[in-house]
């Protein structure tokens, strides 16, 4: 503190200049402004927003002078709607469901298909993790709409379940409203979302899979374990950054999601993307979708705490 | 389990697991060669869709649209992403780098749908006060920078993080300015993951609906959008030849790309075994 009240002023206002102009702070500071007005902003806009209410075209003023005085304009109506509606709370408490359900599907498929990808020949890894990527450089879309065609009557999935009599069991479980109606249930949905977001769990599970250290399994063995015992004590619990990482990758964008739900799903399977979109592009209700919107993030936000806490996690220790 | 039981169902849960995520690209694929205008009954090969394609004006105004839109996506990703990395990699500590860490990753899980509409209403506000931007293009492009600047960042943080530093200190005792020790170590060091960063944003901004969806403007209606809207009214041939264009381009352009960073990883190993012997 001494020291620097000591330095002469122009030496200050120098250090002060290269600290603000310098390459450094232009690095750091140019996506940072970039993501404080494009991103942190419009949060800020739609939490205003879900407390406004509408006039005819436009979302009134939340702050007006009026004779002279400040007066605020604050509704939390919204809210109380969202609250006390038990349309939307089914739609909230359906959308954390079938999130979970997928999150859970993907786990269980994609935690073993990582493993065997892991532990196979070290020349052929390179061509099973380009396989596992291409899908997703194909578009998103169009690989939903694939499963519509495969699940429609005598698509070639259909097909498939009904010859294995499977849509009898999903029809016992609820999911299908009866053998043969596939498309627009709970059922169709899980797969398409399992489907799409299968290669975002198996690409974290891989990469903290292949970096482990065999000869840890190796001192296991040495010192009596089996190898369901190593695995359950040694593997999964290494792979904890990449089980967090791939489960968050995928519960997240699943609570909102709304292309799937859209082609895929039906009137049973409404979800909270689904209804955000619905607020505002069918009933033009902008503080209504804002409000979604504000509840969804309150929804995903200890989510997103976690997934970038194991991020920083995974990528900032040293390799 | 014996070893032989274990090494088949190893492979066979592989071979479930690569067909659970290929049989509906074939089926997509394969249906766009059906005579049939309901494209999940086979009714024999034709060719007709592709020829509907040519003539589809909505569709290929739609395609330039978002070729334009990915083109510059692409580009200002990359560029705002190696900033992020950089800062993120090489600054330790500055003011604000958790939010800042937490604003670069979120759009990767946040859902499209609140981006999108938190964006579009900011922007609705900017132009009742300022008068721009004007909805069309440009507010789509800011929409798509957002995810692709997140991602970008993802792929070249990640081979940032393992460059020796030594190789760029070693350029600044040797009395290089910051900006040659970028252009000249730094640039020739990450180019492959520029180039991944590149070809990533450019993909998915040509794929994205959600946000399209909220900020494009009357006029600016993008191929997905288009072929959404076709999706949500049935099935529709037209889009199985798309979806078959698309993967025919991806899968050559994916493949070239990933023969030409192999052969230039064999490269650089005799490269350095060369110099080691030396």
């Amino acid at each position: 503190m001494s020291d620097d009240a000591e330095r002469p002023a122009a030496d200050r206002a120098r250090a002060v200049r290269t600290r603000v102009l310098g390459g450094r702070t232009l690095v750091a500071g140019i996506p940072f402004v970039w993501l404080l007005v494009f991103f942190l902003l419009p949060f800020l806009v739609i939490l205003k927003i879900s407390v406004s209410e509408m006039d005819v075209a436009a979302v009134k003023d939340l702050v007006t002078w009026q004779n002279g005085r400040l007066a605020f304009d604050l509704h939390v109506g919204n809210y109380a709607t969202l609250v006390t509606d038990d349309l939307y709370f089914l739609t909230y408490v359906a959308s954390l469901k079938y999130a979970a359900v997928t999150t859970v599907l993907c786990l269980a498929i994609g935690y073993p298909f990582a493993y065997f990808m892991a532990r196979a020949r070290a020349t052929v890894q390179p061509a099973l993790l380009l396989l596992v990527m291409l899908p997703f450089w194909t578009s998103f879309l169009l690989r939903v709409y694939a499963w519509k065609g495969m699940l429609l009557q005598h698509g070639w999935a259909a097909d498939l379940i009904e010859a294995l009599g499977l849509d009898r069991a999903l029809a016992a479980a609820g999911l299908i409203p009866g053998p043969g109606q596939l498309m627009n249930t709970p059922f169709s949905l899980v797969l398409g979302m399992t489907y799409t977001y299968l290669p975002f769990m198996i690409l974290p599970l891989y990469s903290t899979l292949s970096k482990m250290d065999l000869r840890l399994l190796e001192a296991a063995a040495d010192l009596g374990a089996s190898a369901w015992v190593a695995f359950w004590t040694i593997t999964v619990p290494l792979s904890r950054a990449g089980i967090v990482a791939g489960s968050m990758l995928v519960f997240i964008p699943c609570v909102g999601e709304y292309v799937i739900p859209e082609l895929l799903g039906g009137p049973q399977t409404q979800m909270i993307g689904r209804t955000l979109w619905d607020e505002f592009f069918s009933n033009n209700d902008w503080p209504m979708a804002c409000t979604v919107a504000v509840t969804m993030i309150l929804l995903i936000i200890v989510p997103v705490a976690i997934f970038s806490r194991y991020r920083a996690e995974a990528t900032e220790r040293p390799a | 389990m014996s070893e032989v039981a274990r090494r088949f169902f190893a492979r066979a849960w592989l071979v479930l697991g690569y067909a659970f995520l290929y049989v509906p690209i074939v089926a997509l694929v394969l249906y766009s060669f059906n005579d049939s205008s309901v494209p999940n009954v086979w009714h024999g090969f034709t060719l007709r869709w592709y020829g509907a394609l040519a003539s589809d004006d909505e569709l290929l105004g739609g395609l330039w649209l978002s070729l334009k839109v990915a083109f510059v996506t692409a580009c200002s990703s990359v560029v705002l992403g190696t900033l992020a990395a950089f800062a993120l990699v090489r600054y330790r500590r500055f003011f604000g780098r958790t939010l800042f860490a937490g604003m670069v990753a979120a759009p990767l899980v946040m859902p499209e749908v609140i981006i999108g509409l938190s964006l579009l209403l900011m922007l609705v506000s900017a132009q009742r006060i300022f008068g721009v931007p004007e909805r069309g293009m440009l507010t789509i492009w800011l929409g798509h920078l957002l995810l692709g600047l997140a991602y970008a960042t993802v792929v070249v943080q990640a081979r940032l993080s393992t460059l020796n530093v030594q190789l760029e200190e070693a350029a600044m005792d040797l009395g290089a300015h910051p900006w040659q020790v970028f252009h000249l170590v730094t640039l020739p060091l990450i180019a492959q993951a520029l180039l991944s960063a590149w070809l990533l944003t450019f993909t998915l901004s040509l794929d994205d609906v959600v946000l399209s969806a909220f900020l494009s403007g009357p006029g600016a209606t993008t191929m997905p959008l288009v072929i959404f809207s076709r999706a949500r009214l049935g099935l529709n041939p037209t889009v199985n030849a798309v979806a078959t264009l698309i993967v025919l381009v991806v899968s050559i352009g994916v493949l070239a790309a990933s023969i030409i960073v192999a052969r230039q990883e064999r490269q650089r190993a005799r490269d350095l075994a060369a110099a080691a012997r030396a």
